[in-house]
């Protein structure tokens, strides 16, 4: 292919991702009227009105608050309890690991979204919408099977001679675990965590599913409300949409390359 | 000396299992559960609340095979949907891939940027695109005004016959750049001395690309398509954020369809059995998606 295009084919695209990123940065500067006389250009004056008017009229710091939790708690949470099956699942005898591997990953082949309705059903019945924990727990769970993937993946890589010699000097199981699966395991334990951190930071259909109160909305929940909220206001969904982002933007751009191999060590083992 | 170490190390022991025990606890209640439920339901007649559950039997199966044009025009709306999402998203992953497979300082600065859509959530996305497709304020129909096309001003996502199409293009938009990120994956791990010796044999690019790249990127595509596939799928976030099934159900896909007949209609045991079809439909499509792949090598 001559150079020509290939320069060509690879500018139209930086544009047409650029393009509407760039957009949505400057207009949260912008009001509606200069938004839409001309969607491209800079701001006459870069006010921060938008942003203090999303802070004054929504509740967009409480919902940060909440997606900040359910978020950190449900990724640690799902990354130990993974992580300690994952370790089991390999030093258990061939069969009886095969077999609890083989439970988790059947997870893989049931979407989620298959069993909504039984899933919001069930939650309901324990007392566990409206509530951040019945949101933490479901994060867990949809996101088990993916990690287990990974980390027994992983764990199935290191020699067993090293456990093995270990349990000989007398290391027990947990000791082993602490001692030599976790840190050995620390760049799968990463990939895994930013994997998660990006599902669970930017999902919808739980919060969608299990939570009607307004002071328990994540940010996703809260942004599909500004679309009625903020009618065709569209500087003011930017705004919202760039603060409910900004979190996973400045992570992205400082550990690039961690995240991009950790997604797609998500995408390619799913 | 390996045996000996293998003779006294605890081979017999099942404390392992205290450590896979919550975990599976957990996900046996939280997600097994759910999903035996789903099956169970399928079999009923419920509102979901009231306390009597009448047994049906297969009738909500037969009643979406046989008498449901809406459930039809979904299932058709959602292979659709994937199908252009697929073709489209796959074919553009590995343009881009073969364009950037090395790891030049542009090679590198590109793929991040192309990459950038993935990190952001879809109901961002929705919002954003719904920006752009506006017909009035939006920057699509700017554009074609600035360049002269004043009587060209779609109303992409208003226009039953374009709207699905519009979604799928902010889908591939979403989501191409990680799809090319496992072909260049893909595309490293083939040994370089194969095209040196394709190249003192005398063969072209293109054929150099029948005979070694697409046959060795084989396992990298059937990848692309399944996850690609799945994902398009499940789009339940986008479409929602964006269309909500609409205009007249012409967007509305499977996952859509059952939100809205369990929750919304409160109708639990049909939401159930489109669930129980719809799983079935994601297998059979992955089963066709591999013999038709592999037939082309």
């Amino acid at each position: 292919m001559p150079r020509v295009v290939k320069a060509l084919i690879l500018t139209f695209v930086a544009l047409l991702i650029a393009a509407p990123v760039y957009v949505v940065i400057v207009s949260t500067f912008k009001t509606n009227a200069e938004l839409f006389e001309n969607p491209s250009g800079l701001p006459a004056s870069w006010s921060f009105a938008n942003y203090s008017r999303l802070f004054v009229e929504s509740n967009i710091s409480q919902n940060f608050a909440n997606s900040v939790i359910v978020t950190a708690v449900s990724v640690t949470a799902a990354l130990i309890l993974a992580s300690l099956a994952s370790f089991g699942i390999t030093r258990l005898m061939r069969v009886s690991g095969l077999l609890l591997f083989g439970f988790f990953i059947v997870g893989l082949a049931i979407p989620a979204q298959v069993n909504i309705i039984p899933i919001f059903l069930f939650f309901k019945s324990l007392g566990l919408t409206n509530s951040l924990v019945g949101l933490i727990i479901i994060n867990v769970v949809t996101t088990l099977p993916i990690s287990v993937f990974i980390l027994t993946t992983f764990f199935r890589q290191l020699p067993s001679d090293m456990f093995e010699s270990a349990a000989m000097d007398g290391a027990g199981y947990l000791r082993q675990y602490f001692s030599i699966a976790l840190p050995l395991s620390a760049p799968a334990m990463s990939a895994t965590a930013i994997f998660l951190l990006v599902i669970v930071w930017n999902d919808l259909l739980y919060p969608l599913l299990l939570i009607t109160e307004e002071s328990k909305r994540t940010l996703p929940l809260a942004l599909l409300a500004y679309q009625g909220e903020f009618f065709a206001d569209y500087t003011m969904i930017f705004t919202g949409v760039l603060v409910a982002s900004a979190p996973m933007v400045i992570l992205y751009i400082a550990l690039q390359r961690f995240f991009i191999a950790g997604l797609t060590s998500g995408a390619v083992k799913g | 000396m390996s045996i000996t170490k293998k003779r006294l190390a605890p081979i017999h022991s099942s404390r392992p299992l205290l450590f896979v025990l919550p975990a599976a606890i957990l996900f046996l209640i939280f997600y097994m559960v759910p999903a035996f439920l789903t099956l169970r339901y399928s079999l009923t007649r419920w509102d979901g609340y009231s306390p009597d559950v009448e047994f049906v039997g297969l009738q909500n199966y037969q009643t979406l095979i046989t008498a449901d044009p809406v459930f039809t025009s979904t299932v058709s709306n959602s292979l659709r949907f994937m199908l252009v999402v697929v073709v489209f998203q796959t074919l553009f992953s590995l343009i881009l891939g073969l364009m950037l497979v090395r790891n030049t300082k542009t090679g590198v600065a590109l793929r991040t940027l192309y990459f950038f859509p993935t990190i952001l959530s879809s109901i961002s996305v929705g919002l954003i695109w719904l920006f752009m497709y506006d017909p009035f304020f939006g920057l699509i129909n700017y554009i074609f005004r600035e360049v002269g096309l004043t009587t060209f001003q779609p109303s992409w996502l208003g226009n039953e016959k374009i709207a699905l199409y519009s979604l799928a293009a902010t889908q591939v938009w979403f989501h191409t750049g990680q799809m090319m990120v496992v072909y260049v994956a893909g595309l490293q791990q083939i040994p370089q001395e194969l095209y040196e010796a394709a190249s003192v044999d005398g063969a072209n690019a293109w054929r150099k690309f029948v005979s070694i790249t697409w046959p060795l990127l084989l396992p990298t595509t059937i990848l692309v398509m399944a996850y690609t596939t799945l994902q398009s799928f499940r789009a339940f976030e986008l479409v929602w954020s964006m269309t909500q099934g609409g205009p007249g159900g012409s967007t509305e896909i499977l996952p859509t369809l059952i939100y809205r007949t369990g929750m919304l209609n409160l109708n639990v045991g049909l939401a159930t059995a489109q669930s129980v079809v719809f799983m079935l439909l994601i297998f059979s499509v992955f089963w066709i998606q591999r013999r038709a792949v592999k037939l082309t090598t």
